[in-house]
Parts: structure tokens; C-alpha cells; sequence
């Protein structure tokens, strides 16, 4: 408990069993607050929305067995997007390991690939140390989720206790400082570029960097676009913003990433979701890549300049070396490329038909609208995943929080409930889509009990829409298995669970149920009954170049 | 892309339960290939060695050498391929011993500098050491008079102190 707060930890989300008793007793003692959750799966998504709405470590804590197994998928989002999550697993007592006891699980073997790193904890006398080493281990470097397995004798034992000191690891000292070679070689390759343009990723939003970062774009007068996880590392509304890239990115930050002559990727890892057909990949460019991992770097594309680096100090670096640079004769030519974007911009917007059927894009404009773009916008998956990134424009970091990596349905209302606990006084909204918020629906009760103003904004299409739309599009439109038609009434669920339940069928109720929702201190459920087979576009098929989309 | 080709690389890890797994999970995982593999404790009894051979184009040794860099229970990955070093592997052989092969066999122990450290009735067994090349030609030769059947180790293997 001492080392829980002395790391910070204000927040615990959990559910309690048999072997987690004793800690969960010490628990209540503090003043550390405990949320109990509905599903283990949800604690540790809470914790990953509480960690990215306030900068710590997120916290769990679950009991053995089940409860450590309903936390995989939590867990294996939270390490694809490099969140930092801590989570204490309990265990069976150590004499029992290895005995098919009771709940027990070889939690420690099914995270190993899902985790930075784990812990089984053996010995008291070294729980302490283990502990300060997983939050050292989560925030650090490349962040990451941190699992300690706590056996019941060790979290039973009563020892004498002192504080260690910050944990000194042998094998792991994270690499954050650039290379000065590296970045005149970048500087060399950013004097010469004519088209370039700046690919932002999860890594700006990790390190804090969207001031730097948005200092070089707009110095070298560079535009900028970003993976989903990018989302908010530069202004959305700024002049220089193409929007997102990859699949379902805009026209024109994927036409300008195909034409462009150096790429400056900063801490982005080249998902397949971004690059489409990878040989085809900004393949005029020469490429610039920051990240803080090395194996990001020459993964998925050839680098021409590798920079391993925290994003933040490396770009401030940057920034420190072109402020002794004339960049006169440089941004001359600048203009051109920009205008060849505007072109791109204005010939083809993102874009959709508002019939008398509510368009799911309009709510998110609406939505947008109504909260001046100052919520924190978490997100379920699927089109309603699309459209958030699509049509609410994000000009601040950590106020997009998405299962990027992932893509976990069931993500965004327990991410919500982390966030709101993190961050009382913002909005904090939901965007879902029918399908997915029935996977961690009897989370509602948390945030009614807790008292949580959430709002989630359920884009209904009576389908698992993303999948239909790869059936329309590519299966004859056979849609095996993706109707939901059979479906709740989601008014009554939310009223059912003490929330506020509100239903939208017509463009005009739009706009109405939003403001209702926003000026009810509550727990709010918004069903948008909205256009069953609306697509997202652009759309890159998989496997195509992403300057070959689909526009309608 | 490059050609594939073999590397040996020499990684020090924490003499913990659960590395070895860690490091054949991160293979498994990523579809990253082990040829050979050898695990022992150092002088230090912190640390333990791994030996490991795999094969692949430069790029996806770049990855593994990166990937086994991060694992955090591994203090120094050291891929000694395109160093000064040594490598061994070992092999016991159990060779069919009829009366009229016997000198034949032994011929061979001596050509290849091995030693028969079992003798039973009808059954040699031979320990030899060396490069896999050398294993595998002495392998070629005894099958021809018969093997029943045999154990090998992987490759271990150390960088050479440079010359002064
Ligand atoms: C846990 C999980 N199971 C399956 C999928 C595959 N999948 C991706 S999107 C999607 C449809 C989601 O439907 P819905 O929540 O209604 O969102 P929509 O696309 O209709 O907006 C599915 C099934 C997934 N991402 N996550
Ligand atoms: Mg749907």
C-alpha cells in the first residue's frame, strides 16, 4: 500500500475473489479509491482511459483464475496501444502453484506476449521492489502494461517495511536521447524537401510532444496528418491538418503521403491499417523516423534516417537546431505543395448526404459542434470508431482515446468511466456503435453509482456496420452474421440501470437530445436511430495502396 | 530484400524461471526461427547463457536482435555472426558395431579426433565435437555402417579475445 502511494496512485479498479481478500481489506483502509467494477475486462480498460485522460499509470487489481483471465484482452489492448497499466493479479498460495488448484492460472504465461513485462511474486521481501519496478517499467520508455501476480501467502505476510529506493534495473535503461548525427542528417533531408509532410502516432501523444511538434510543423510550414492514435498530437482545426491517415484516412493526407518526398514518421509504428500495400507506401519519399522503440524502426518500411529518441525531446531538439537556419529560400517553395493539398482538400472533402434519415457523421458534427470540440471523445469499434476520428476534430492531446491496436468492441464506455474519474469537470463521451456497447454494458451501473456524468452516443445501425460494409462491399452483399436487429431497447436498459435514456430517429431530434444530454449531470445514453447501410469513406481496400480509394 | 543466412547470437539473460520461455515465446510469436539452442549458467550464478542459431534476411535479424534487446530479463545480446568466434556443437552417436565394422568405425573416431565413450554389445557410441560440418560428415560416414540413433546439442559458442 505504502508503495501504491508513494507511485502516485490515487485510483483502483477492480473486483474482488478469494485470494485478493486480504489486499482488497488493507485497501479499504486507505484513502485510495477502489471502483468496483462489473467485468475484470472492464477495470483494466477503465484504467487504460484513466491513464490516458490523466498522464499516471493506470491500476487494477482482480483475483486469480477467472478474474486474471477476463483481463487478457484489457491488458493485450493496453500493450498494443503502449498504455501505462499496472495490474495485480492475485494467485494461489505459492505451495500450490503448479497443482491445478483451485482458480489457479498460469496468468504469467498467457501475458507474456501481451505485456511489457511481467511479475509472479514468490517472496514477500521482494514485493516492494517488484512493485516500484512494474510502475518504473509502465511509464517509462515505450509505456506499456506491467502484470504483478500475487500469490495469497505473500500478499498474507505480515514483514517489516521500507521503502525501496527508485528501481535501478540492469537490463533496461530506455534509449531517449537522439543521436545529434542523426538529426543534422534529418535537418539535411527537411532543408532539401520540397513535399514533405509530417506523420504524427501515438508516440506524440505518449511523450507530450504536441507543443514541439506543432511548433516545428508550423515553423517549417510542414502539414501534418496522423494515425488514429496521432489523433490530437497537432491542432485539428489548424491550417496545416490533412486529417488521418491509412484506410479509412482523408483523400487528401493519403494522396499527399503517396506524392510526397520525405516523410517524417514520429512516433507512429507503420501499421498495416496506415501503410495499405506496403511497397507502395510513400514510396517517392525518403523517411525520417522517430520513435522510442528500436523495433518500430526498419519493421515495416526501409528508414532513411532512424532516430531513437523520445518524441518530445527529439523534436525540441529539432526545433532548437532550425531555429540558427535561414529558412527564407526553403519555404518559397512551399507554397506550391500546399496549394496541390487545398486542391486535393477542395475537390475532395470528406462528405456525406444528410436525408431525412439521421446520417451517423451528422451526430459526430453535431456533437462536435455542441461541445466546441472540448470533450474527451473515447470510442467503441467499428464505423462508429471511423466516424468519431473522421468528423470530430481534435485540437488537444489525450481527449481521443480509441483501441487503436487492437481494436477491442467494448472498449469505449469503461474507457469513458476512466477518463470522467480522471477528469471530473470534462465531458466525456462515448461515441458507439450498437454492436459493441453490449459488450460491456453492465458497466452502466458503475458510472450510476459512482456518479459519473458519462454520455455515450451509440451510433444504432442495427448492425455490426464496419463488418456489413466489407460485406457490401467485397461479398455481394451477403451479411452473414453481422444483423442486429435483435437488439435491446436502450432507453429502457439505461433506465433500467438508473441512468438517463434518450432516442433520436429524425435528423431534427438530433441536435435537441444532444444538448438535453449535455445539460443532465447524469449518466446519459443517447440512442441515435440512424442510416442502417451508411458506409465510411474513403475506404482503402485491404491490401491496395492508400492513394487507391474507394470514395463512395 | 537480402538472403537469408545463419546467425549465431550469444545472449545473456537472468538466471530467472520464466526467461527461456520469454525468449522461445518472442520466436514462436513473431514466426522468427531457432535452429539451435543451448541454455547454462555463467560463473556468475545471476546470469545464464543462451546460444542461439537462427536464419533469416538482415532485416529480420535486425527485428529479432532489436525484439530480444527489449525483453526486459535479458541484459546483453550479442550477435556474433560477422565476429571472430568460436563455435561447438556435440553430438553422441550410437553406431551399429558388427564384428567386421568395428575397425572401420574406429578408423573414423580417429580421423575426426573423437572418442568412443561406450562400448556395449553390438553398440558403439561415439562423442564428437566441432563444427556442424564436421558433425554432419562424420554423421554421413557412420549411417552408412549404421545408426541407431543419436543426440545433439546446439551450437554454444564465444566471441575470441582480439589479438594483441
Ligand atoms: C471483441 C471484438 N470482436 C469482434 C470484432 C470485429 N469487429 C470489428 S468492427 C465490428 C462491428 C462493430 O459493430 P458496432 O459496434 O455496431 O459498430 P458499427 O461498425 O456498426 O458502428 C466487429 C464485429 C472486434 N473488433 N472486437
Ligand atoms: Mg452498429
Amino acid at each position: 500500500m505504502e508503495v501504491l502511494k508513494e507511485e502516485g496512485v490515487d485510483t483502483i479498479f477492480g473486483f474482488p475473489g478469494g485470494v485478493i481478500i486480504d489486499i482488497n481489506d488493507e485497501l479499504d483502509k486507505t484513502d485510495i479509491r477502489y471502483i468496483l467494477v462489473r467485468h475484470e475486462q472492464a477495470a483494466v480498460h477503465a484504467a487504460d482511459g484513466y491513464a490516458r485522460a490523466s498522464g499516471k499509470v493506470g491500476v487494477c487489481l482482480v483475483t486469480s483464475g477467472p478474474g486474471a483471465t477476463n483481463t487478457v484482452t484489457g491488458i493485450a489492448s493496453a500493450y498494443m496501444d503502449s498504455i501505462p497499466v499496472v495490474v495485480f493479479t492475485g494467485q494461489v498460495p505459492t505451495s500450490l502453484i503448479g497443482n491445478d488448484a483451485f482458480q489457479e492460472v498460469d496468468i504469467v504465461g498467457i501475458t507474456r506476449p501481451c505485456t511489457k513485462h511481467n511479475y509472479l511474486v514468490k517472496d514477500p521481501k521482494k514485493l516492494a521492489e517488484t512493485v516500484r519496478e512494474a510502475f518504473h517499467l509502465a511509464r517509462s520508455g515505450r509505456p506499456g502494461p506491467v502484470l504483478v501476480d500475487l500469490p495469497k501467502d505473500v500478499s498474507q505476510s505480515k514483514i517489516s517495511f521500507e521503502m525501496p529506493p527508485p528501481p535501478k534495473m540492469k537490463s533496461y535503461s530506455p534509449h531517449t536521447e537522439p543521436h545529434k548525427q542523426q538529426l543534422e542528417k534529418a535537418i539535411k533531408l527537411i532543408l532539401k524537401a520540397k513535399k514533405p509532410v509530417i506523420f504524427a502516432g501515438g508516440g506524440v501523444i505518449l511523450s507530450g510532444a504536441y507543443k514541439e511538434l506543432t511548433k516545428f510543423a508550423k515553423k517549417l510550414n510542414i502539414p501534418v496528418t496522423a494515425s488514429l492514435m496521432g489523433l490530437g498530437g497537432f491542432p485539428g482545426t489548424d491550417r496545416l491538418w490533412l486529417g488521418m491517415l491509412g484506410m479509412h484516412g482523408t483523400y487528401r493526407a493519403n494522396m499527399s503521403t503517396g506524392a510526397c518526398d520525405l516523410l517524417i514518421g514520429i512516433g507512429v509504428r507503420f501499421d498495416d491499417r496506415v501503410t495499405g500495400k506496403i511497397d507502395t507506401f510513400a514510396q517517392n519519399a525518403k523517411i525520417i523516423h522517430i520513435d522510442i522503440d528500436p523495433t518500430s524502426i526498419q519493421k515495416n518500411v526501409p528508414i532513411t534516417v532512424p532516430i531513437v529518441s523520445d518524441c518530445k525531446i527529439a523534436l525540441k531538439q529539432l526545433n532548437k537546431l532550425i531555429e540558427k537556419v535561414d529558412l527564407k529560400e526553403l519555404l518559397k517553395s512551399r507554397p506550391n505543395w500546399l496549394k496541390q493539398i487545398e486542391e486535393w482538400k477542395n475537390t475532395t472533402p470528406l462528405a456525406y448526404e444528410q436525408t431525412d434519415i439521421i446520417k451517423p457523421q451528422f451526430v459526430v458534427e453535431k456533437l462536435y459542434e455542441l461541445t466546441k470540440g472540448k470533450a474527451i471523445i473515447t470510442t467503441e469499434v467499428g464505423q462508429n470508431q471511423m466516424w468519431a476520428a473522421q468528423y470530430y476534430h481534435f485540437d488537444q492531446p489525450n481527449h481521443f482515446i480509441t483501441s487503436g491496436g487492437l481494436g477491442v468492441m467494448g472498449f469505449g464506455f469503461p474507457a469513458a468511466i476512466g477518463a470522467q474519474l480522471a477528469c471530473p469537470k470534462k465531458t466525456v463521451i462515448d461515441i458507439a456503435g450498437d454492436g459493441s456497447i453490449q459488450m460491456n454494458i453492465q458497466e452502466l451501473i458503475v458510472a450510476v453509482a459512482n456518479k459519473l456524468p458519462v454520455k455515450v452516443a451509440i451510433l444504432n445501425n442495427r448492425y455490426l456496420g464496419m463488418v456489413r460494409q466489407w460485406q457490401e462491399l467485397f461479398y455481394d452483399k451477403r451479411y452473414a452474421a453481422t444483423n442486429m436487429e435483435h437488439a435491446p431497447d436502450f432507453v429502457k436498459v439505461a433506465e433500467a440501470y438508473g441512468a438517463v435514456g434518450l432516442r433520436a430517429t429524425r435528423p431534427a431530434e438530433v441536435e435537441e437530445i444532444i444538448k438535453k444530454a449535455l445539460a443532465t449531470p447524469k449518466t446519459v445514453i443517447m440512442d441515435f436511430v440512424v442510416e442502417r447501410e451508411e458506409c465510411v469513406y474513403p475506404m482503402v481496400p485491404a491490401g491496395k495502396a492508400i492513394t487507391e480509394m474507394l470514395l463512395a | 530484400m537480402t538472403e537469408e543466412r545463419k546467425h549465431t547470437i550469444s545472449l545473456l539473460v537472468d538466471n530467472e524461471s520464466g526467461v527461456l520461455s520469454r525468449v522461445t515465446g518472442l520466436f514462436s510469436g513473431r514466426g522468427f526461427n531457432i535452429e539451435s539452442l543451448c541454455v547454462a549458467e555463467t560463473l556468475d550464478p545471476e546470469l545464464s547463457r543462451i546460444t542461439l542459431v537462427t536464419r533469416g534476411s538482415e532485416r529480420i535479424v535486425e527485428q529479432i536482435n532489436k525484439q530480444l534487446n527489449k525483453l526486459i530479463n535479458i541484459r546483453k545480446v550479442i550477435d556474433l555472426t560477422d565476429t571472430e568466434f568460436v563455435e561447438r556443437e556435440m553430438a553422441l552417436v550410437k553406431v551399429r558395431a558388427k564384428e567386421e565394422h568395428r575397425a572401420e568405425i574406429l578408423r573414423i573416431v580417429d580421423i575426426f579426433r573423437c572418442k568412443v565413450v561406450d562400448v556395449s554389445p553390438g553398440y558403439y557410441t561415439v562423442e564428437v565435437t566441432g563444427s556442424d560440418e564436421k558433425i554432419a560428415a562424420i554423421l554421413s560416414l557412420l549411417k552408412q555402417i549404421g545408426v541407431k540413433e543419436i543426440a545433439r546439442t546446439g551450437a554454444i559458442a564465444l566471441a575470441r579475445e582480439a589479438k594483441k
